[in-house]
């Protein structure tokens, strides 16, 4: 971004910050979530029920399909060369053997590819979903070490495969920034997430740091990570004319295809994306430049295209999380009570996303303290652009903070629950605005009473024969979100069955059986009488499965949409209906029909309303409200983490015995989807903890372990039984109670795990991976 | 030429370049058998042939003429679902269900190994008969199968429950 651009929206956000004062100031009551949801109160329904998950079936027989899954007559398959290069040009391109090889349809490049227009990068647009806004395939220059240079299409994929294998490139590099030290030495630039600097000061914090009896005062370091959804990038792609067909692996079905029409100069309407399932997301399952090379590919080739990423390509291809370093310095009083809190630090980016690793987001928001000062810098690197991964900010940001107030609490001899509840905020520490729901502390008493934590002895001084044995706590925090978009279609047959249809996404979170929990006693119907649709553009919403607010995103757009559902089938009522002269408001769904709420006999079903009206059935769509909560309330998810290590003395190795998660995420709709998600959340928390470094060489700007057997991911022997206690307290402020919950998991668990090893060994480990060369 | 996959004779392809996994995968259409690494890392493409399970990733189709393939399209009984697919649902053995197809293969692979009494890396005592289906023994066997999701606690519970409470389902 140029120094303009950074002024337009410096300028945007201070016209922004007006509104967002208003907003702060205004009555609860104009507030979305100022009058809590009904479905709070209804405590004996089917939200708050184990459901299982209503597309178990198909996924346990292998029925669901995938995106690379959809067979398409005339299909060929794609197959992808990547640069060698980190910068630089394509010198000579020597294609003529790939274009001869059996089965090949097309050898795509810069020569002969259509014009496109760079893909909007995620977050420079409302519907925006590109992962960087770089030209694809339209000139010979280099970007990143793993560009895509050439697709082959070909009638198999071993035909593509080897095809590619043919194609002779010769790069003329130039100098490239790829190390990180070299270039923060040439200096930082602040960081803009969201519109936002990425900066707070409050007080004087430097100055309170130096005078604090008691101070911590070190940096935290993080490595670049990798989703790895276990299903890897895919899409089948075909043109039907103008019309732009794509079976995608999506977590932002409109962005996607709002974006996909930007690159080839459509309607979005041309486009339509449909993800019926995903294979795990994680933030990277949006817009990367292999779908536009497929349907370029598939345009030239007029033909059907598959392009099913591998495991090396969406290395290659699809960004990860950015490296960090932090320093957190924290001042304190005798008794624990913070005078100062500084939390700076700088990450990589390139120059054509959008995303530089937020990791100050949970400190402004964690603790009280006299000061503050946070800042987050960027170097901006040749490489792949980086991009959002579960708790972008969060999940490396918590492990800085919460390892130093560990280190903190030991210093000054004090249990580390006990500070942090001494620094519990009465109000936002750096907004001012007020909590909407936030137990954390009751969260950390059920946890330390559940975990045992008072067993916990002085640091390296528990050992079972070859094992040192420890415990470690933190904080996971995560804010609830809700974007604005949403909107739901419900359309409500005679026979009592209703379809509520959204843009959302299924990722594995539990979308279609929460949703379909929360549709049904909205609306007064059994579960088997409501079918949940989405994962398709063309329905209603804007609806980005990520910040963990689908959730409230579809919530409040079903709310909308019942709402004037209500509106519909009370005019078709008419006068001579039990409901006659009732608004809306005054009305809700209950046994298959309508109800006034405080006056539950006064009643008529559906099917007589439809019939006596002599509809089939009636359709309602609406858009949610503007999230104006967000800015009224500071709004958060809150968990207690607890983590019991076995550190081997000889060898160093880390085996996590125990683990347990307490959390403050407002009402949990469905325990049994939502125990998995915690569960998942923590789980990728571990591998953050012990094993997960996608290694980037410095020299070349290339990642060096571009696979599942080099990078490591917690295995089903690195995972114990794993407790998860709630507080089950609804927020009064959101739809259902409820908070998203993807993310929260892995955030305060690296520092958990951190905490942990400390107290079992005495060592304090700043830089992740805690792998056993650091603790011998 | 041909190979029995699900009881039923298929043929083998022409092309000796092609896996066993996009045998299934793009010759039949039989898409239940998952492709996450195709280099034998993830485990997501289990298959079992004559009863052992592989990483069909790894596996040349022609090499497997005359055999017996059993993928998760072929464990159900009809309409009927296998105990170990009934046990995934109800202990939540999954998320979104694209490691499910591989983890269930390998567990049932995996628990006639253990009842065969074949030792893994924390058996105790090499020289026992029987090794229990102990969560260690289950969660060491089945590391083999990766699952980014994170629902490796509902799939050991779902393999224990239904292994360990009835080792006769296993084969
Ligand atoms: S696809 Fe075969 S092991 Fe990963
Ligand atoms: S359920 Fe998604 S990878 Fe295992």
């Amino acid at each position: 971004m140029n120094i303009v651009e950074q002024a337009t929206k410096v300028t945007k956000t201070a016209a922004q910050g007006l509104m967002k004062k208003a907003v702060e100031l205004a009555p609860d009551s104009w507030i979305p979530g100022g009058n809590p949801d009904p479905l709070i109160r209804q405590q004996h329904g089917h939200v708050g029920k184990p459901v299982s998950r209503l597309d178990g079936p198909v996924k346990v027989r292998g029925a669901a399909p995938f995106a690379a899954e959809f067979a398409t007559e005339g299909l060929v398959y794609a197959s992808v060369a990547f640069s060698t290069v980190a910068k630089g040009r394509i010198a000579t391109l020597d294609t003529a053997t790939a274009e001869a090889a059996p089965g090949v349809v097309l050898v795509m490049t810069y020569r002969n590819a259509p014009r496109l227009k760079p893909m909007p990068a995620f977050m420079s647009a409302a519907k925006a979903a590109g992962g960087d806004s770089l030209p694809i395939l339209q000139d010979e220059r280099i970007h990143w070490n793993g560009q895509p240079v050439a697709v082959v299409l070909a009638d198999t994929q071993e035909q593509a495969d080897h095809a590619k294998s043919l194609i002779h490139v010769v790069y003329e590099a130039e100098a490239a920034t790829t190390s990180f030290e070299a270039d923060k030495a040439r200096g930082t630039e602040p960081a803009l997430f969201q519109g936002e600097l990425m900066k707070v000061e409050i007080g004087d914090a430097e100055t309170a740091l130096a005078a604090a009896p008691h101070r911590v005062d070190a940096t935290y370091r993080t490595p670049r990570h990798n989703h790895n959804a276990i299903e890897p990038h895919a899409a089948t792609v075909s043109w039907n004319g103008d019309e732009l067909r794509v079976h995608d692996a999506s977590q932002a079905v409109v962005h996607t295809a709002w974006s996909l029409a930007q690159v080839f100069g459509l309607d979005e309407k041309q486009v339509h994306v449909t993800s019926p399932y995903v294979g795990g997301g994680f933030g990277s399952k949006t817009l990367w430049q292999h779908q536009v090379l497929a349907a370029a590919a598939a345009k030239l080739a007029g033909r059907p295209v598959r392009i099913a990423l591998s495991r090396e390509g969406v290395y290659r291809m699809v960004g990860g999380r950015s490296l960090t370093e932090q320093r957190v310095a924290i001042g304190a009083g005798d008794d624990g009570h913070f005078t100062a809190i500084v939390h700076t630090g700088v990450t990589a980016m390139t120059r054509h996303n959008a995303m530089p690793e937020p990791f100050i987001v949970a400190t402004r928001s964690a603790y009280a303290a006299d000061t503050f000062k946070l800042d987050v810098e960027v170097v901006h690197l040749d490489m792949l652009a980086n991009t959002f991964m579960r708790a972008p900010g969060e999940a490396v940001g918590t492990f800085a903070l919460e390892c130093a107030i560990d280190e903190l609490a030991d210093r000054l001899g004090m249990d580390p629950i006990e500070l942090r509840i001494r620094n519990e905020p009465d109000k936002d520490p750096t907004q001012g605005t007020p909590f909407s729901s936030r137990h954390i502390v009751e969260a950390y008493r059920t946890g330390a009473e559940r975990f045992g934590w008072h067993n916990r002895a002085a640091p390296g001084t528990r050992r079972e024969g070859e094992w040192l044995v420890g415990m470690g706590c933190a904080t996971g925090t995560y804010p609830y979100y809700r974007m604005p978009g949403g909107a739901a279609r419900i359309t409500l047959t005679r026979d009592g069955r209703a379809t509520v249809a959204v843009a959302a996404h299924e990722m594995g979170m539990g979308t279609a059986t929460v949703h379909t929990q929360v549709a049904a006693e909205r609306l007064g119907l059994e579960l088997d009488q409501v079918t949940v649709v989405y994962g398709d553009s063309t329905l209603p919403g804007v609806v980005l499965a990520g910040g963990s607010q689908q959730t409230a995103s579809m919530g409040a757009a079903v709310i909308a949409a019942q709402h004037a559902l209500v509106g519909e089938l009370l005019k078709l009522a008419g006068n001579d209906s039990p409901l006659a002269g009732l608004k809306p408001a005054e009305v809700g769904g209950l046994d298959g029909g309508l109800c006034k709420l405080d006056e539950p006999e006064r009643r008529e079903s559906y099917a007589s309303i439809l019939s006596r009206a002599g509809r089939d059935e009636v359709t309602a769509e609406a858009e949610a409200p503007m999230p104006l909560e967000l800015q009224h309330w500071s709004m958060h998810s809150h968990g207690a983490m607890f983590c019991e290590v076995r550190v081997n003395a000889v060898t160093g190795e880390t085996r996590v015995s125990r683990f347990l998660g307490s959390f403050d995420c407002g009402r949990i709709l469905n325990p049994k989807t939502a125990t998995s998600q915690f569960r998942g959340g923590i789980i990728m928390g571990l591998g953050l903890a012990l094993m997960e470094e996608t290694q980037f060489d410095e020299r070349k700007g290339r990642v060096m372990n571009p696979s599942l057997a080099e990078y490591h991911l917690p295995v089903h022997l690195d995972v114990p039984a794993i407790d998860v206690i709630w507080t089950d307290i609804p927020d009064p402020h959101t739809p259902m109670g409820a908070h998203g919950i993807g993310e929260i998991g892995i955030t305060g668990t690296g520092a958990a795990v951190a905490n942990a090893v400390y107290n079992a060994t005495g060592k304090r480990v700043r830089d992740l991976p805690l792998t056993l060369d650091k603790l011998l | 030429m041909s190979i029995m996959i699900n009881g039923a004779a298929m043929s083998l392809p022409e092309d000796p370049r092609v896996s066993l996994l996009d045998l299934l995968r793009e010759h039949h259409h039989l898409t239940g058998t998952k492709k996450g690494c195709n280099q034998g890392a993830c485990g997501a493409c289990t298959v079992l042939v004559d009863g052992e399970r592989i990483v069909s990733c790894l596996a040349l189709a022609m090499q497997y003429e005359g055999r017996a393939v059993t993928t998760i399209e072929g464990l159900a009984d009809g309409n009927e679902l296998h105990p170990l697919q009934q046990a995934f649902i109800e202990h939540d053995g999954f998320q979104c269900g694209y490691c499910t197809p591989g983890q269930i293969c390998s567990a049932v692979g995996m628990a006639a190994e253990l009842k065969r009494g074949a030792p893994s890396n924390v058996t105790g005592d090499l020289s026992a008969d029987t090794i229990a289906f102990s969560r260690d023994e289950l969660a060491e066997r089945m590391s083999g199968n990766l699952c980014r999701c994170g629902a490796h606690n509902g799939i050991i519970d779902a393999i224990g429950a239904t292994f360990a409470a009835r080792p006769e389902v296993a084969a």
